[in-house]
Parts: structure tokens; sequence; C-alpha cells
């Protein structure tokens, strides 16, 4: 197949009613910190993006939303090439400037403070970040508090960016200001928003 | 037995259905045409264009008709056609130095290139009104201009050339110009957005503040340096193409105001303007949104914030006539909720009003008796 | 799906464009990230008017989906004009399922109420809001109270309210009750009774707020604190009724004074309608319904 053949396929199967879907997912994890949320593979996309992951930046990215990509992701021409023409996002020249951050190799992932953080006025204008981990319940167990979180939750994404636990705690100490987390594997979905407090982590 | 009111949608489908016989109105009578309203009642259907920021006569002219003459409801009517428009790509600047001019007029000289050219305009005609008119008499046919058209450079164009007006705007290097209908404004705004939104911007509103710098309410020293109406190429950027590529005609009306300015610490003494663009035939628009333009200028021209017209906040926030009819209008929706709410505080305040006045009066009597 | 695009041919599901709904599910996403914070969004033109439910609109069209089952009220009522307008408009441009049963829903759409009825997990209240900004009435400019915000100055507020206690004894807020989410942004309700307060706190719903003329979404996530703002010597109070609704005697519910006649002739009855059927449905009587109590 060529590269541009591999561009053009893959895309949702019915665009309108798939965004929904996984915007839908989206939404619930953030909104419930820790839940799994399966069912959303929908985009059959270049590895080394996964189906998860591309269907995550089909519903949420756009002309108006710069994509930076870890070098795993930035390295594949033909990752670049489909992600560019399904979603239309330009890249990022600098993690700082990235609306949403795609990372096919969270391990090694540069640190949360270098992507975009929002101000103190407007904390929105912050990173999005869309780690695609091998699955959600095999790795150290983070107990999880916060809204969304009636008692705790709990959640074991590996493999995770390094010093995690330790990253996450400043990537909080900064709320209002601050980074929000997607996760995603072949189990499904889940979110950590920058609301979230890991309380303990199981050694 | 008390039944609770049923039946909101039988009531509001019978409502739409009197609505559109009412707008029929007699129905011995022809009803009007979109053409006779395009035609004959141009400059409403210029206004919803302008302020509705579409320009199309077939719709603004069906949205007239459909509001029944109101203008804000047909406003309202041809924005939120337009919201549902995909956007295909943006225009280049229009250029109204080539216009294609039908009526110019400056006040600041006696005569300059190009003349000054009064056309299809209300200024003094007689307010009398006209029983011809009634009549349906056909007018005389208008006179053309027969000698070949004398290039018309503007009158900014004509002071810059001495160096006595500051230059066109003009946007950093790196930014594109905004969009407020695609973004969410943010105060302090770019004058590119301010201009945006004082064009889609009430009419009346603007024309009371225009007004009022004239009284006083931050004065800014008008001169109409020019105002042209007339036809502009919109023209597009295609990648493939190394020449623009022309999509059609548009009218406009411009304004451009010169402003005395005595100058600051960053600044030589020199003409400021104020600038006014809308679609369509609108002078009284054009002419005082550069009014409010200039004055909302203050701040860059480190002139004092004394009055409405020159608070941005004041008057960006304020200037939509569709979303201030939609909240003026939006009170008669039931409020019964929050009603009840402060009619149990009223009653409470009174109460303990009425307590603390008998307590008082008894106080009053104990200290009598005791006496 | 098919039935249900062609049904709908001339508008996009939902009404609103593909990218509009991404622009305004990033806002909500973020609104979510960030609880109480109001996320400015690039509010279209809808077609009603501002003030009457756009921002709600705008929201529940980026949410909705063909299995979602919506309910609308206004005024705790499922059958107020502007409620079965915002209903209609649904069923025609996404040809959801609609109810008026509270539980049956997974997306509520509200003005000025919150149902009686705790809500469940999963469902999504969404309100229309007029101003969003809770500090509006006491500091007119956005770029002043933005600041207040960053800076979690709250100080205005308190002493507006104080300043209610030292006049009248009391706080004379009685809806648009000011609330602090998470501990941290002081956020503004919506204009509901400040009856409805206690039910924001700790609920099961995830809670959306659409502003549609002033461009802003925020939200609570379920299981959120939600604190009215209050004094320690004058905590926090709902309003009281002193009579049950007249239709179904139900107490501890928030109730409409309707006017008989004029001579003071008024009755008390539920404002939220499905709430009120269902407890006559169950055989509660008030003392005007008119039919006996079940036995």
């Amino acid at each position: 197949m060529t590269l541009d053949s591999i561009a053009i396929e893959g895309g949702f199967q019915n665009p309108v009613f798939d965004a929904q879907t996984i915007f839908r997912a989206v939404m619930q994890a953030m909104a419930e910190p820790g839940t799994i949320h399966k069912g959303i593979a929908l985009a059959k996309p270049p590895a080394p993006l996964t189906p998860e992951a591309a269907a995550v930046a089909l519903a949420l990215c756009d002309q108006d939303t710069p994509i930076w990509l870890d070098p795993a992701l930035a390295g594949d021409e033909a990752v670049r090439a489909w992600l560019a023409f399904h979603t239309g996002a330009p890249l990022a020249n600098t993690p700082a400037d990235a609306h949403f951050i795609l990372a096919a190799d969270p391990e090694h992932l540069i640190g949360l403070e270098n992507f975009a953080q929002g101000s103190q006025e407007y904390p929105d204008r912050s990173a999005t970040l869309v780690l695609q981990v091998n699955d959600l319940s095999g790795g150290e167990e983070l107990v999880l508090d916060g809204p969304g979180i009636e008692n705790e939750a709990r959640l074991a994404p590996r493999p995770m960016p390094r010093h995690f636990t330790r990253q996450w705690a400043q990537n909080h100490a900064r709320f209002p200001r601050g980074i929000d987390l997607i996760l995603v594997s072949r189990e499904g979905l889940a979110a950590l928003p920058r609301s979230t407090r890991i309380t303990s982590q199981e050694a | 037995m008390y039944v609770a009111v049923k039946g909101g949608e039988a009531a509001i489908q019978n409502a739409h259905r009197l609505l559109a016989d009412r707008r029929r109105g007699d129905r011995n009578l022809p009803a009007i045409t979109l053409e006779q309203i395009a035609s004959q009642l141009s400059l409403a259907v210029d206004r919803v264009m302008s302020e509705g920021s579409l320009y199309d006569t077939g719709l603004a002219a069906l949205a007239v008709k459909q509001a029944r003459g109101d203008m804000i409801e047909a406003i309202f009517l041809l924005r939120a056609y337009r919201t549902t428009l995909p956007r295909f790509g943006y225009t280049r600047p229009v250029d109204t130095a080539a216009m294609l001019v039908e009526r110019r007029v400056s006040a600041t000289y006696k005569d300059l290139p190009g003349g000054q050219l009064l056309g299809p305009t209300f200024d003094y005609t007689h307010r009398l009104l006209d029983p011809e008119l009634a009549e349906d008499a056909e007018p005389a046919a208008p006179e053309a201009r027969s000698e070949a058209e004398e290039a018309m450079p503007r009158v900014s164009d004509i002071l810059a050339n001495e160096g006595l007006i500051e230059e066109d705007g003009s946007l950093p290097e790196d930014r594109e110009p905004g969009d407020i209908t695609r973004e969410p404004p943010e105060f302090p705004m770019e004058r590119d957005q301010r201009l945006q939104a004082l064009s889609r911007g009430d009419e009346g509103f603007l024309l009371a503040l225009g007004y009022s710098t004239q009284r006083g309410y931050g004065r800014n020293h008008p001169f109409a340096g020019e105002i042209r109406i007339g036809e502009v190429d919109v023209e597009i950027d295609v990648p493939e193409l190394d020449f623009p590529l022309t999509l059609g005609r548009i009218r406009v009306t411009e304004c451009q105001m010169v402003n005395q300015f005595k100058g600051s610490q960053k600044v030589p003494p020199q003409f400021t303007r104020g600038y006014g663009l809308v679609f369509g035939q609108s002078e009284r628009k054009a002419m005082a949104m550069s009014l409010c333009d200039r004055a909302l200028r203050a701040n860059e021209l480190d002139e004092d914030i004394t009055a409405p017209a020159q608070d941005e906040e004041f008057v960006i926030s304020h200037c939509d006539n569709v979303q201030a009819t939609g909240f003026v209008e939006h009170l008669k929706l039931p409020h019964y909720v929050d009603f009840q709410a402060e009619l149990g505080l009223v009653r409470q305040m009174r109460r303990e009003y009425e307590e603390r006045r008998e307590g008082a009066a008894a106080d009053t009597e104990r200290r009598e008796a005791a006496e | 799906m098919n039935a249900h695009t062609d049904n709908i041919a001339q508008y996009n599901f939902a009404y609103l464009d593909e990218q509009t709904k991404r622009m305004i599910r990033r806002a909500i996403l973020k609104a979510i990230a960030i609880p109480g914070y109001q996320v400015p969004f690039a509010s279209r033109e809808m077609p009603m008017p501002y003030g009457w439910g756009t921002g709600g609109v705008q929201v529940t069209a980026s949410v909705i989906g063909t299995d979602d089952v919506l309910k609308v009220i206004d005024q705790g009522a499922d059958d107020t004009t502007n409620a079965v307008s915002i209903r209609a408009f649904f069923q025609k441009v996404a040809n959801v399922e609609v109810t008026t049963h509270t539980a049956d829903a997974t997306i509520i759409q509200t003005r000025h109420r919150i149902p009686e009825e705790p809500l469940n997990a999963g469902q999504v209240l969404v309100y229309q809001v007029p101003i969003p900004e809770p500090l509006r009435f006491l500091e007119p400019r956005e770029t002043e109270t933005r600041k207040m915000h960053a800076l979690e100055e709250y100080g205005l507020m308190h002493v507006k309210l104080y300043e209610d206690i030292a006049q009248h004894g009391h706080i004379a807020t009685t809806f648009a009750y000011p609330v602090k989410v998470e501990g941290r942004y002081v956020m503004d309700p919506s204009p509901t009774p400040k009856f409805d307060n206690p039910k924001m706190h700790m609920s099961k719903a995830l809670q959306l707020f659409g502003a549609g003329r002033e461009k802003r979404i925020y939200a609570v996530p379920p299981y959120t604190r939600v604190e009215s703002l209050d004094f320690e010597d004058h905590p926090f109070e709902v309003q009281t009724f002193d009579e049950p609704c007249a239709l179904c005697g139900g107490t501890d519910v928030y109730l409409d004074e309707v006017v008989l006649d004029d001579r003071g002739g008024r009755m008390f009855v539920c404002s939220d309608t499905d709430n009120c059927e269902a407890r006559r449905a169950e055989g509660h009587r008030g003392h005007l319904s008119g039919e006996e109590a079940a036995t």
C-alpha cells in the first residue's frame, strides 16, 4: 500500500456518531477519574499509533488544535500523514505550543512541565496528554482521590512516565494550572484530570 | 380541584399559525415578493446584511419578510443561518481605494481629485411627505455620468502624502485577523476584533454613543474626512494560483473620520483616524462606527478614559442587538420559581420589620409605665 | 443510523456542525478538569434567542447521542413553553427519545431548578445559565473578575453577604446563591433557588453549565464538594414552606404559589411536576387533589 492510501483509510466509519461515542467515553472518564471505558477502538491508524489513541485524536483534534507527537510517533511518516489527513491538526513547533500530546512511549516522555500549563487567569489554556499504555490494570496501583471520586479509585497503568507519582504531585500542586491525562490501552480509556490526587502508591 | 396548565405544544403551534396569518396580512392584497423587498426596501436589506454579517440580498430580503419588518428579528434570522455555513476560506482585505464609487463626499476639502459625488442620498431632500409616491408615480430616469471617470484616491491617502495623519493600522506579521464569531472575545481586545464587533453592532446603539462623544462625553474632534459608497471586488488567494481570484462584488459604505490629536509622549501631533466599514449603503452606521472606533482607541493613544463610548468592555459587550434583545426579552420567560423565593424573603423581612416595630412600641410602653 | 440521518437531512445530527461540537467538547473536558472554573468558548448563534437557553442547548447538542433519553424542564416543569420548545428542537434535529421521568433520563436540561429526586450516576444535568459570573453584580468588568478568580480573591463576595446580615439580620440572597466548588472556585449555580444548592453537593450526576450569550461553560463533576457560602454565626439555610403540596402532600420539596382568585386565595403545589405526578401515582394525596387517597 502506498503512503497516500494508508493516510486516507482507517478513519471513523461513522464520523458523527463515532466522535460522539468517543467524546462521551472521555467525558465520563474525566468526570470519574480511574474508571475504564471500553469500546473505543473505532479507528484503524498505522502503527505505532493505536486505534484507541487515534480515536481520541479524531474525536477531539482539528485545525484549531496543534498536536505534539513523541519521538516514537513523530518518527513515523505514515502516522504523521494519517493524523494530518484525518484531523487537519497542525504539528506544534514546540511541546509548549501543543493543545494535545500523543505519546506512544510514555516511559521516555519528557517532563510534564514542558507542556502548556495554562495561566492563572486562563488555566484552560493547557495541554491534554494522550498516553498509549500497555494496560490499565497491570502496573503499580495508583490510589486516586478528588472530584469525581466518591471514596477512592484505583488504576494501575503501565508503563508510565518516569517518577510519575512525583511529577503528578507537582502537576496537581499547580492547580488550577496543569495538564490533564488520557490513558488508552486495549482495555479502553481512563483519565486523570489535574484535579485528581494520587494518595498512595503500593510498592 | 386544581389542574396544572398543560398543552404547551399545542399553544406554541397555534401561536405560530396566528403569526403566519398576521405576517401575510390582508389576503386580498398580493403578497410582497423578495425581489420587491430587495429592490424597494434596499436600505432595510442592507442593514440586515450588515448587522447580520452575511452578504446575501435574497436571504436578507427573506429575513425582512419573515420578520414582518422587524429589523432586529431579521438580523437574528440571518445570523442564525450564517452560523451554520461552512468556512471555505478567508478573502483578501477589500481595496476601497479601487471602489466603483457611487457616492463620495469629503467634509475636509472643498474639492479634491475625483470630486465630490452626492449619489443617491437623502441629504438635501426636504422631508416633506410625497403624495405622488403614494400613488406610484414613476420617477424620472437618473442622470448618468458621461465623462471618463477620474481616479478617486482616499482622503486618508492624500493626507498621508503630507505625513499629517497616522498610517493605516497594521497587524503584527504573525497575527491573523481575529474573528469574534469563531473565538471567544477577550478583553482588552485588538482593534481588528473591535472593528468586527462594531460593524455587526446595533446602529442605534452606536449612533447614540457616537453622538455622546460629540456632546463632550469623550470628545475626539472629528471631521468627516471621507464617506464613500460603492462596489468593491472580493478576492481570494488560491494556493495553486499566483494571482488572487475575484469572487464577485459587494456594495459597502466606508467612513474615515479624521480626528485632531495633540500628540503624546510617544506620538507627535498629527491627525488620527476612526474607521467605519459596513455592508451595503448605510452612512449613518459607518459614521457612528468610526466615531466609536476612535473613541475606543483612547488607551492606545494615551488618552484619559472618562466616557462610556471610550469604555471598551462596556461598548463591545453591549453593542450586539441580537444578544441584547435575547436577554432583555428573556425576562418574559417564566421566572416564578425565583419570584417565589423572593416572595418568601420579602414576607419574612416584613414580618421581622413588624416585630421590631412592635418590640420597640412595647419597650416604649414599658418605659412609660415604669416612669 | 440511516433512519436518524434521513429524518434530519437538512441539519447535522444535533444541529451543530462537527467542528463546533469538537470545540465545545474540548471546553467541556477542561471545565470538568477544573471544577467551577468558567471556560471561555466560541458560542454560536443558535436558532433560539440568547437568554433562552442557547448555552444549555449547545452543551446538550455536543453531548447527546442516539442512545440518550432527554428530559427538559423549566421552573421544574416539563410542560412550560420554553421546555416544550427546546425538547421539540432536539426531537427534530437529533430524533432523540424524550421523557418527563427524571429517573429515565440520561441527560436533563434545566432552567432554574434541580429535580427533587436525587440524580443517579451516569446522568448528566445541563443548566442554562444567564450570567455565569458570580461576582458580576459586585464588579461588572470581566477583566477584574477574572483576576479575582485567578488570585482566589473572594473578599468582595463575603463583604456583600455580610452587609446583608448587618442590614437584615440574615443573608438576603434567595436564588443564584453563590457556592464554592471543591474549596477553590466561587461559582454561580445559575438562578436556581437556594433550596436546590445542597443537591449539588456530592451529586452522583455530572453537572454541566452553559452560558451562550456570555460564552462560558463550567462544570461540577460527580462527587464534588459544593458548599454554599456562609458564616460560622450565620450558617446557610434553605427555604421552608409552611404547608405541604396541595396535590401530592409532599413536604421538603420546593413549591409554587398559585393564585386562585383575587381575594387572596392561594395554594402551594410542587414545582417539580414529574416528582408530584410520581408521588400521586404512588397514592400520595394533598388536600386539593380532588381524588381519594389510595388505600
